[in-house]
């Protein structure tokens, strides 16, 4: 098969597509022709129509669960003009129960709330369950045996996210015993006035969490 | 890392309560006694915040404090004017904040202890506090940013050409055409039996018989292939009943299966 006829048939698959498709997946398309193309020659193909999209308004993404073609987010402005309804917002309270699925998985709901400060309402994790953006991969080897829960592939597709690895990095946490290792002695020192900013500018070192070699396990 | 002195300084405790508006120049802390707040405008605020650790962060943030180093004493003043406006509001307060008062308050307390002289250093009371709030902090800060990230359906739209709604290939039904006709010719052969008998020249309809089929078969069993003919309607009669069967099989409505070579056939409906 010419490099230009693989491309063809990749693209053909992608636009019939209705969710991102993998390499494997597209492989299996070839399987019953004669010459066969490689792997090699489909991530190729896959490359080349993703290069040919520079300066249009549709790109080929890789994402989690393989490749798709989207619309430019730079679009989204008049795209979403064509529909009468909003697209959907989420709430903060859901917003950051997902946050912290994400970065912490798998976790409990106790753990969530132990972050929180506040219950996890039933209905979130639910709403999460149902987007397919979380699920339940175990059970907490502790009394009551909670269920851990942790992000899906769906939900890197969803944002646009090709790993865990991608999400924005987490804001440092600045250690009290060492920014302040004896209270009253900084009070001598520097007496209060103007109170710092606290947000602390992010480090590289806090990129990811230890678990971010979790992959979500889809299906 | 020793002892230090004076220990009983309050920080920032005179930190004045924020203004929340300038009259003619002087701030206002109070609220005017016949000021009309809509009522539901104050719960919307309040009933903005995730929970204490948010309505704390809320009140450090809003008066620029360091988050390390808490005044805990006008803080837990603030935070508690809140809950009794949320109380007098009738906003249903969860647990946790009551919880978060009561922690504020012990906090308040130890802080006010002096410390012992040339005892051990002892962890500052708010350290908990501190770790949890910057704990707090950013994951809602992750939310933010989570929220922020190119999303399907808001920024991103899957291009997608519509596909026909066409299902993968329908399979051919397991039993063989062969089959088919020989137990029908054994149906054939009886309706032979009954010729001699002067058959009526009805209009015979292919349609109305497949719902007369329909009606006979059923998703949760089976339905014997011969006993969908009745023999004595004639030739014409049963051929209709094939037509309709076979009719049926191609619309996918029925199924049918055959567990033995030369063993009978049965018809169900789809399910």
């Amino acid at each position: 098969m010419t490099p230009e006829k693989i491309r063809n048939i990749v693209e053909a698959a992608l636009m019939t597509a209705t969710e991102p498709l993998s390499i494997a997946r597209l492989d299996t398309m070839f399987e019953p022709d004669i010459d066969r193309p490689s792997r090699d020659e489909i991530r190729a193909a896959l490359e080349h129509l993703a290069g040919g999209c520079d300066g249009r308004a549709v790109e080929l993404k890789q994402v989690a669960s393989g490749w798709r073609f989207q619309v430019r987010a730079d679009y989204s402005e008049w795209v979403n003009r064509l529909f009468e309804e909003k697209p959907q917002r989420y709430s903060r309270a859901l917003l950051e129960t997902l946050a912290i699925i994400a970065y912490r998985q798998p976790i409990t709901r106790g753990e969530i709330e132990n972050i929180r400060g506040v219950s996890v309402s039933a209905g979130i994790v639910k709403t999460l369950q149902e987007r397919e953006w979380v699920r339940v991969v175990g059970h907490r080897d502790v009394p009551g045996r909670p269920e851990l829960l942790a992000t899906t592939r769906q939900f890197l597709d969803y944002f646009n996210l090709k790993s865990l690895s991608d999400l924005p990095s987490l804001a440092e946490i600045k250690d009290f015993e060492h920014i302040n290792p004896d209270l009253f002695e900084s009070l001598d020192q520097a007496p209060a006035g103007e109170g710092a900013i606290a947000a602390a500018p992010p480090v590289d070192e806090s990129k990811f969490p230890p678990d971010s070699n979790i992959v979500p396990i889809s299906g | 890392m020793t002892t230090t002195p004076d220990p009983t300084v309050e920080p920032a405790s005179e930190q004045a309560e924020m203004p929340f508006a300038i009259v003619q120049g002087s701030p206002v802390t109070v609220l005017p006694y016949d000021l009309y707040i809509p009522p539901d405008a104050l719960e919307v605020f309040l009933e903005a915040f995730e929970g204490p650790l948010d309505l704390l962060l809320y009140l450090i943030r809003k008066q620029n404090l360091d988050i390390l180093d808490i005044p805990v004493a006008p803080i837990t003043k603030q935070y508690m004017s809140y809950i009794e406006l949320m109380e007098e509001l009738h906003i249903e307060l969860a647990g946790e904040y009551l919880v978060m008062a009561a922690v504020l308050a012990e906090i308040k307390s130890r802080m006010l202890l002096p410390r012992p002289e040339g005892e051990e250093e002892e962890e500052d009371p708010r350290a908990e506090l501190v770790r949890r709030l910057q704990e707090y902090e950013r994951f809602k800060q992750a939310a933010e940013d989570l929220d922020a990230l190119p999303r399907l359906e808001r920024d991103l739209f899957a291009a997608v050409v519509e596909f026909p709604g066409r299902r993968s290939t329908l399979a051919p039904p397991q039993v063989t055409l062969d089959a088919v006709l020989s137990a029908f010719a054994e149906v054939l052969q009886r309706a032979d039996f009954f010729s001699h008998h002067h058959v009526q020249r009805e209009p015979l309809s292919v349609r109305e018989r497949m719902s007369l089929v329909l009606e006979r078969v059923r998703a949760d069993d089976f339905t014997e292939f011969r006993s969908l003919f009745t023999p004595e309607e004639g030739r014409a009669g049963v051929i209709v009943a094939l037509l309709a069967i076979l009719e049926l099989l191609k619309e996918g409505l029925i199924e049918m299966v055959q567990n033995e070579i030369n063993g009978p056939i049965y018809v169900k409906a789809a399910a």
